[in-house]
């Protein structure tokens, strides 16, 4: 008398054929033919955790890298032109206001960049922002979910690298970009359509690695 | 001084976790008595070590010592002493202590309750139990010390996140750790049987209390973190698919067929390979969820402070206890020889049937769990996994599961005919029908409620019929009582524990039926949501211990009569700058009322109302679940582990 009982799929796979073997176990195997067969099944559990780690410790690898991250989410404006939006100017910083119409062909790539007096974040991304406004890349601000009077504190403190500014302060055209967190920036290609999108702060590495080439291509 | 005492404490019991694991694995390899006999006072010293080491955290976070890097990370002395505690346990190095002191408990607690058990079988699963706790405190000292020192201390302590400010919160992780670890001690007790190449009655009849145990833990612990997900999160819903939800759930899964397949080896000595699968698996799926969380390869609410480094260390630890487990397995299994005949239509075949459906509702979930993770390695792809497919993938699954549920336990063992047990149903499957139809005529044609409704029923009336079959209820009442008097405890539990689901069934059909809208009130205005009027009478500041909040005040009546007040909250947390939302809740026996406070505009104050029928019974039923897990551990027949007088016969043996 033999039990058959087989250890089920770990992930999927080739599922049917294990659970037919296992629904309707044979009350009378024969003693060998199904050993060599059970045996694979008996190894199944630790190929399957065998490829799962190797795929664990790829994403490790990668998120030391760079190359996997799962922070990184995907936008479904990009390909897109912006949302239509006008938003009030920011009073006191002596900038002009922005809308929809200053991202439609603006004729070279700028970047649009949610920002707010209360994000810690910002303030590790803002040197970054200064630094591309000093190499010329245009900068629009978006003041998300902020007191006026604190954004402008904000920019006085750490300097103002925005051209063009507007204040979302109930964060409605925020919603329309489907922003995820502030900080968060978009490229915007010279015909007006949404090419990049980043989450989170920009650091060095992200200007290196990803919008230095994605400024010269787009160029 | 005192977080110096905890960290040696760790140390040194590492130490003695290390020389435990020696001890017991070559004592029982060569059959030393005296080597065996050292394992288990080995085992109590850990524990004492681990307890100092945590008293002294906990400690250090009372006082808020400044000093310790781990208190001013997550901790301020404006916090109420509970989340103060709490706080011990809130973050990554603390909750890896805490993880490690529960591990600790067990072992302690099979070194003392487990002078029954063969000695060399006591001595692999505290030699196992000891290696695991030393990978794990090599972990904490190596990379996350909880004691480290700061220098220059800061004023005060940046706080705990304000969401985890929250009693269900601060019981949740220590529930899920009793669940998850004691899934630790199956695992031993698989490995040890694996090493021994013997799994028989005696050894079911000990690895079911610690199922048992530790699946009613880790059911009461997913359900108050579900709990808190409905009332803290303000969503308005119980469950989310969450990848670590799902890393919860997979355990539990795995759990839930180990300890019905732990019966099967325990009555027949059949179904021993699954049992040990299991045993493996359900620890396996422990660790994979503690990876997933720590190590910073995908992103969720619950994600603990991410260290890629730290993930390659605990990606290591999986790979020696789930890839050696594994490897065991697939050396050993094979040897594991069934005694007794096998049918397929018998209560052994009902639970392969439960195995398969069980092992195949994990396989869903983990593959939905995974599946973004691995696109987006292999594929470079970005894509999200939601509840839309996890709910069409298990509901097929979960379907027959639990159609079978109720039928199972009317099934003999040995060999079954499916006629007469169906026979017995009868009136429970027209409980059902009759659910069906009512909701159906009730609510309009609403299938997925209705089904949910007639599920709830089979659940709860298949339980009834199993004891009342048992009493011989119907065809001899009057011996009945005698009967219920002297029917064991295990019983009645595994009627309460199917029960309990049918009870969850029951809630979150209701919630199917659930409405909610959204309404912009000022004060004085009204709106109606399924014939309750909430009436918003004002918006105010109110100021709390380590927050301001802005409180609104809803009237609620119904047909004129007054039914409740509600004052949904918007609290502000200045230390941590965030903004955490408090619903208001208006609990009955047939539905919650739930209100969130959103922002204010133009005098105007954005209000969500929910009106959940029957939500409360989703956690109530869990509650029941784990009620009938500790009634069956209660059972006479699992506090004596095994018979003395079988057990020396096998050591004779051995």
């Amino acid at each position: 008398m033999n039990e058959v009982s087989t250890p089920p799929p770990r992930a999927g796979g080739s599922e049917d054929r294990r659970s037919a073997l296992s629904v309707s176990p044979h009350p009378n195997p024969p003693p060998q033919s199904g050993g060599g067969r059970r045996r694979l099944l008996l190894l199944a559990p630790l190929g399957a955790a065998a490829a799962a780690g190797a795929g664990f410790y790829a994403m490790l690898r990668g998120l030391g890298t760079g190359s996997y991250d799962p922070r990184g989410v995907p936008s479904a404006l990009i390909g897109k032109p912006p949302p239509d939006f006008a938003l009030p100017p920011l009073d006191g910083a002596e900038r002009p206001p922005l809308s929809a119409a200053d991202l439609r062909a603006p004729g070279r790539p700028v970047l649009v960049n949610f920002f707010a007096s209360w994000c810690v974040p910002c303030v590790i991304e803002h040197p970054q922002l200064m630094r591309l406004s000093r190499e010329g890349v245009p900068l629009l601000g978006i003041a998300y979910k902020d007191k006026p009077e604190d954004s402008l504190g904000f920019l006085r403190r750490h300097g103002n690298p925005f051209a063009k500014l507007g204040v979302d302060q109930p964060g409605r055209v925020a919603i329309d970009w489907g922003l995820y967190g502030v900080p968060e920036t978009y490229l915007i290609d010279k015909a007006g359509i949404i090419r990049w999108r980043w989450a989170g702060p920009i650091t060095e590495d992200t200007m290196s690695a990803e919008l230095q080439p994605l400024l010269r291509r787009y160029a | 001084m005192i977080p110096e005492l905890g960290h040696f404490a760790l140390i040194l019991a590492l130490a003695l976790s290390l020389v435990q694991a020696a001890v017991g694995l070559f004592g029982a390899q060569r059959a030393e008595a005296r080597l065996m006999a050292a394992a288990p006072p080995l085992a109590t010293g850990v524990l004492l070590a681990t307890l100092a080491a945590f008293a002294c955290l906990a400690w250090s976070y009372v006082v808020n010592d400044t000093t310790v890097a781990n208190v001013v990370q997550n901790s301020h002395s404006a916090k109420p002493l509970l989340y103060k505690l709490s706080g011990t346990w809130g973050n990554h190095e603390g909750s890896m202590l805490l993880w490690v002191l529960i591990l600790a408990l067990c072992g302690g607690a099979v070194a003392a309750f487990g002078s029954n058990l063969p000695s060399a079988l006591q001595s692999r699963v505290l030699a196992v139990l000891g290696l695991i706790a030393a990978a794990f405190l090599g972990f904490i000292l190596a990379t996350s010390n909880p004691f480290e020192r700061m220098w220059p201390p800061p004023m005060d302590g940046q706080g705990l996140n304000p969401i985890l400010q929250d009693p269900g919160l601060a019981f949740h992780p220590p529930l899920l750790y009793l669940g998850y670890v004691g899934f630790a001690v199956t695992y031993a007790f698989a490995v040890a049987a694996l090493i021994e190449g013997r799994v028989d009655a005696a050894w079911g009849r000990w690895v079911r209390p610690w199922a048992l145990a530790a699946w009613s833990f880790l059911t009461l612990g997913i359900a108050l973190g579900s709990w808190w997900a409905y009332y803290e999160l303000g969503w308005g819903g119980y469950w989310f698919w969450d990848p670590v939800e799902n890393a919860s759930l997979l355990p539990w899964l795995a759990g839930t067929a180990l300890l019905h397949s732990a019966i099967v080896v325990e009555k027949r000595e059949a179904l021993k390979t699954w049992t040990v699968f299991l045993a493996l698996l359900a620890f396996g799926m422990s660790l994979l969820g503690t990876f997933l969380v720590r190590s910073g390869v995908l992103t969720s609410v619950h994600a603990f402070a991410n260290d890629p480094a730290r993930g390659v260390v605990i990606l290591c630890l999986l790979a020696v206890f789930i890839g050696g487990g594994f490897l065991l397995f697939a050396w050993r299994a094979a040897s594991m020889v069934p005694a007794g005949v096998f049918v397929p239509l018998s209560r052994e075949g009902a639970l392969v049937l439960n195995n398969l459906l069980l092992c195949s509702i994990a396989a869903v979930v983990l593959v939905g769990t995974l599946y973004p993770m691995f696109a987006d390695l292999l594929l470079s792809e970005k894509i999200s996994v939601g509840p839309p497919f996890f709910n069409t993938a298990t509901l097929p699954l979960a379907a027959p599961l639990i159609g079978a549920m109720a039928v199972g336990p009317m099934l003999p063992w040995k060999r079954a005919r499916l006629a007469p047990a169906l026979l017995r149903l009868w009136w429970v499957a027209l409980a059902a029908l009759a659910a069906f139809l009512l909701c159906l005529a009730l609510e309009g044609w609403r299938l997925g409620p209705a089904l949910g409704f007639a599920a709830a029923l089979w659940l709860m009336a298949g339980a009834a019929a199993d004891i009342a079959e048992r009493l011989a209820l119907f065809s001899r009442p009057r011996a009945a009582w005698g009967r219920a008097k002297g029917l064991p405890r295990a019983a009645w539990g595994a009627a309460l524990g199917h029960a309990g689901l049918g009870v969850t069934v029951l809630g979150l059909a209701g919630m199917g039926l659930a409405t909610d809208r959204l309404a912009a009130l000022k004060p004085g205005e009204a709106v109606t949501l399924s014939s309750y009027e909430f009436r918003l009478e004002s918006v105010r500041d109110v100021q709390g211990p380590n927050w301001t909040a802005r409180r609104a005040t809803l009237a609620v009546t119904r047909g004129g009569r007054p039914v409740t007040v509600l004052e949904p909250d918007r609290r502000s947390f200045p230390v941590a700058r965030m903004t955490t939302t408090e619903a208001a809740i208006h609990t009955t026996w047939l539905s919650d009322l739930y209100v969130v406070l959103g922002e204010e505009r133009d005098g105007a104050a954005i209000l969500r109302l929910h009106h959940n029928p029957l939500a409360p019974w989703i956690w109530l039923g869990a509650a029941v679940m784990a009620l009938g897990g500790g009634l069956s551990l209660s059972d006479r027949r699992t506090r004596v582990a095994a018979p003395a007088a079988r057990l020396a016969a096998k050591a004779a043996r051995a």
